[in-house]
C-alpha cells in the first residue's frame, strides 16, 4: 500500500516536471521563431521568387507569364552580360591573386619580431574599415588622366608618362582590381598573420635544426600548414567579387560604355532602370549559381573535417 | 685542424650576421615602403580636401596647399549639392545614424539569443536551422533585391528608414548568430546543466550566466555590424528614398553630380566625412574589428 502510493506521487511529480519541461522547452523555440520565419521567407522564399520571375517574360512590373528558358538565352546572347560576366572572371581572378600574394608576403614580413609591427598592420588593414564608395571616389581622383598620378609624374619630369587606363575600355577593368586590392589585401594579410601565430612553434624549431634555411621551412612546412586560411581567404575574396557592385559604381560607373560593368551592375541596371525584371533576374540566379559553386564544395570540406576531428 | 674549422665557422657566422643586417634592413624598406602605398590616397585624398580649386588645378596630387583652407569642408558637409538638392551631407549623415544604431542593436539582441539557443538549447531541427543560415550570409544580395522591395511596398515601410532597418536587420542577423554561437560554444556545458538542475530557467540563465561573459563578443558584433551597415550601398540605393539616403549613396550623388565645374576638393572633404565614423571605430577598436573579420571569416 506504502508502495503503491509513493509511485503513485513519483508518477504525479514526474507527469508535472514533463509538463513544465515541454512549457520551457518551448521558450528556445518561440526565441528563434522570428529569425527562423524570415529567413525562411526573406531568403529562400526570396531566392525561389527571384528563380520564378526569372522564367517569365516580366518588364517594368512582375509577370507571371512563364517563357521558359528564354530569359537564359537572351542573357547568354547579350554583349552587355558577356562582356561583364568576362569583367568578372578577370576582375575575380586578378583580384585573389593579387591579394593572396600581397597578403602572404606581407604577413611573413610582419611575422620576423618587426619593430611598431602594430602601428603598421594598423596601417595595412585600415581600407578595410571604409566603404567601396569612398575606396572608389578616392582612387577615381587618383587615376583621373588629367589631374592624377598622369599629370604628377610629368609634372615631377617624366615627359611621356601615360596611365589612362580609367578612360580607356581595354584598361578600365585593372582599375578597378588596383582600387579592390587596395581595400582588401590587408585583411588578407591579417587573416594569415593570425594563421602564423597559430603555427606548432615546435615544428619550426626541428625544421631550424635540421638545417632548413627560413625560406625553406617557410615554403616546405609553414604554408603548407595555412592551406584551410587559403582555402576560406579564396572563399572570401571570390564572394566580395561576386557582388563588387558598390566600387564600380562609384569607380567607373560601368564605363567608358559598357565596359567595366560588372554582373551586379548589370542586373541592378537591368531590374531596377531598364525595366527588364525577367531578364535581371535571370542574371541573379547566374549569380547565385556562381556563389553556390564556391560555397558548395567548401562548405563540403569544412563539415567533413569538423566530423574527423 | 680543429682551430680551423672554429675560426672557418666564427668567420661565416660573421659573414651571416652581416648578411642578416642587410636583409633586415630591406625587409624593413619593404613594409614601410608598402605603409606609404596604403596611406597615400588617404593622404592625397586630405591634401586635395584642403586645396582651393586653383592650386588643385595647377599643382599635383601631393603637393602641399598654400594654406590651411576647411572652405571644402564646410561646403560638403552643408552646401554642397546631391543631385538637386543642396544642403551639403550632414542630413543624410544623420540618416546613416537613424538606420545604423537600431539595426545594429536589434541584429545583436537576436544574435546573441539565436547563438544561445543554438549552443545550448538545441532542438530538433536547429542545427539544420543554422546550416540554413550560414549559406544566408554568403547568398548575393541580388537574389532577393526585387521580391524585397516588392515586400517592403506591401508593407508601406518602402523608402522609408524603417524599411531599411527592418533589411539591414534580416540579413545581419545570419552573422550576428554565427558570432555568437561560436563564442557560446567554448561554455563549458555543465555550467548551463547545473544551473538548469537548480531550476533556473532559460531567460535566467542568460541574464546571469551568459550576458555578464559576453561583453567581448557583444563588440565584436556591435563593430562589425556597424561597419557593415554604415557602409552598404546596394541597399540603401535599392530601398531608400530621396530623404532616407544613407550617406553613401549621398556621397556617390555629390561625386557625379556634373553642373558647374568639378569641385574635388569638396569631393575629398565629403568622401573623409562619409569615411570617419568607421575610421574612427576601426582606430578606437581595431583590435576587436580584426576579431570579427578573421571570426566572420575563418570558422563556420
Amino acid at each position: 500500500m506504502t508502495i503503491k502510493a509513493s509511485s503513485l506521487e513519483s508518477k504525479a511529480t514526474i507527469t508535472a516536471q514533463a509538463k513544465s519541461f515541454s512549457l520551457a522547452g518551448l521558450i528556445p523555440k518561440l526565441v528563434m521563431a522570428p529569425t527562423i520565419v524570415v529567413t525562411l521567407i526573406c531568403m529562400y522564399g526570396y531566392m525561389i521568387w527571384t528563380a520564378v520571375l526569372s522564367m517569365t517574360n516580366s518588364r517594368m512590373l512582375p509577370s507571371y507569364d512563364f517563357v521558359g528558358l528564354s530569359q537564359y538565352e537572351r542573357l547568354f546572347n547579350n554583349d552587355r552580360w558577356i562582356v561583364a560576366l568576362t569583367n568578372l572572371g578577370i576582375f575575380g581572378g586578378l583580384f585573389i591573386f593579387t591579394c593572396l600574394f600581397l597578403g602572404v608576403i606581407l604577413a611573413i614580413f610582419l611575422d620576423q619580431k618587426i619593430r611598431a609591427e602594430g602601428a603598421i598592420r594598423t596601417i595595412y588593414l585600415y581600407p578595410m574599415a571604409i566603404s567601396f564608395i569612398v575606396t572608389g571616389t578616392a582612387w577615381k581622383w587618383l587615376l583621373n588622366p588629367t589631374n592624377g598620378l598622369e599629370k604628377m609624374m610629368i609634372d615631377w619630369g617624366f615627359e611621356s608618362f601615360t596611365f589612362d587606363w580609367l578612360v580607356n575600355p581595354d584598361k578600365v577593368i585593372y582599375c578597378l582590381v588596383i582600387a579592390a586590392v587596395w581595400q582588401a589585401s590587408g585583411f588578407v594579410m591579417a587573416l594569415f598573420l593570425a594563421g602564423l601565430r597559430g603555427v606548432d612553434g615546435d615544428l619550426i624549431k626541428a625544421a631550424n635544426l635540421d638545417g632548413a634555411s627560413t625560406f625553406t621551412t617557410y615554403r616546405r612546412i609553414i604554408l603548407p600548414s595555412l592551406k584551410p586560411v587559403f582555402f576560406s581567404a579564396i572563399v572570401i575574396l571570390s564572394h566580395i567579387a561576386i557582388k563588387s557592385f558598390d566600387l564600380v559604381a562609384a569607380l567607373t560607373n560601368g564605363g567608358p560604355g559598357y565596359s567595366s560593368d560588372l554582373p551586379a551592375n548589370f542586373m541592378y541596371a537591368h531590374t531596377f532602370t531598364r525595366s527588364q525584371i525577367g531578364l535581371g533576374s535571370a542574371s541573379a540566379m547566374v549569380m547565385l549559381g556562381c556563389v553556390l559553386a564556391i560555397l558548395i564544395p567548401y562548405l563540403y570540406s569544412e563539415l567533413r573535417g569538423e566530423r574527423h576531428d | 685542424m680543429t682551430s680551423a674549422n672554429t675560426m672557418n665557422s666564427s668567420s661565416s657566422r660573421r659573414q651571416k650576421t652581416l648578411l642578416e643586417k642587410v636583409l633586415r634592413v630591406a625587409l624593413y624598406i619593404c613594409l614601410l615602403g608598402m605603409a606609404a602605398v596604403y596611406l597615400m590616397p588617404f593622404i592625397v585624398m586630405f591634401l586635395t580636401s584642403i586645396k582651393d580649386v586653383e592650386e588643385i588645378r595647377s599643382g599635383t596630387l601631393l603637393s602641399l596647399p598654400g594654406s590651411l583652407n576647411f572652405d571644402a569642408w564646410s561646403k560638403a558637409w552643408g552646401s554642397a549639392c546631391t543631385g538637386s538638392n543642396c544642403n551639403g551631407i550632414a542630413p543624410f549623415f544623420i540618416n546613416s545614424f537613424q538606420i545604423v544604431i537600431p539595426a545594429v542593436l536589434i541584429s545583436t539582441i537576436l544574435g546573441a539569443l539565436n547563438g544561445y539557443v543554438i549552443s545550448m538549447w538545441k532542438f530538433k531541427g536547429s542545427d539544420i536551422f543554422f546550416g540554413a543560415l550560414l549559406i544566408g550570409c554568403f547568398i548575393p544580395f541580388q537574389v532577393i533585391l526585387l521580391p524585397m522591395a516588392r515586400t517592403l511596398g506591401w508593407l508601406g515601410i518602402a523608402n522609408t528608414t524603417s524599411g531599411l532597418v527592418f533589411v539591414h536587420v534580416v540579413y545581419g542577423v545570419a552573422f550576428t548568430t554565427l558570432f555568437f554561437r561560436n563564442f557560446y560554444q567554448g561554455i563549458p556545458a555543465d555550467l548551463i546543466k547545473a544551473a538548469r538542475l537548480d531550476g533556473a530557467g532559460f531567460f535566467t540563465i542568460f541574464q546571469r550566466i551568459i550576458l555578464p561573459i559576453s561583453t567581448p563578443i557583444i563588440v565584436v558584433t556591435i563593430i562589425w555590424q556597424f561597419t557593415q551597415i554604415w557602409n552598404d550601398f546596394l541597399f540603401g540605393v535599392a530601398f531608400s528614398g530621396f530623404d532616407t539616403q544613407p550617406v553613401t549613396v549621398a556621397l556617390n550623388n555629390l561625386v557625379n553630380t556634373s553642373f558647374g565645374g568639378k569641385e574635388y576638393n569638396v569631393d575629398m572633404a565629403a568622401a573623409i566625412l562619409a569615411a570617419l565614423p568607421t575610421i574612427l571605430v576601426y582606430v578606437l577598436a581595431g583590435k576587436y574589428f580584426v576579431r570579427g573579420l578573421t571570426a566572420g571569416a575563418v570558422k563556420g
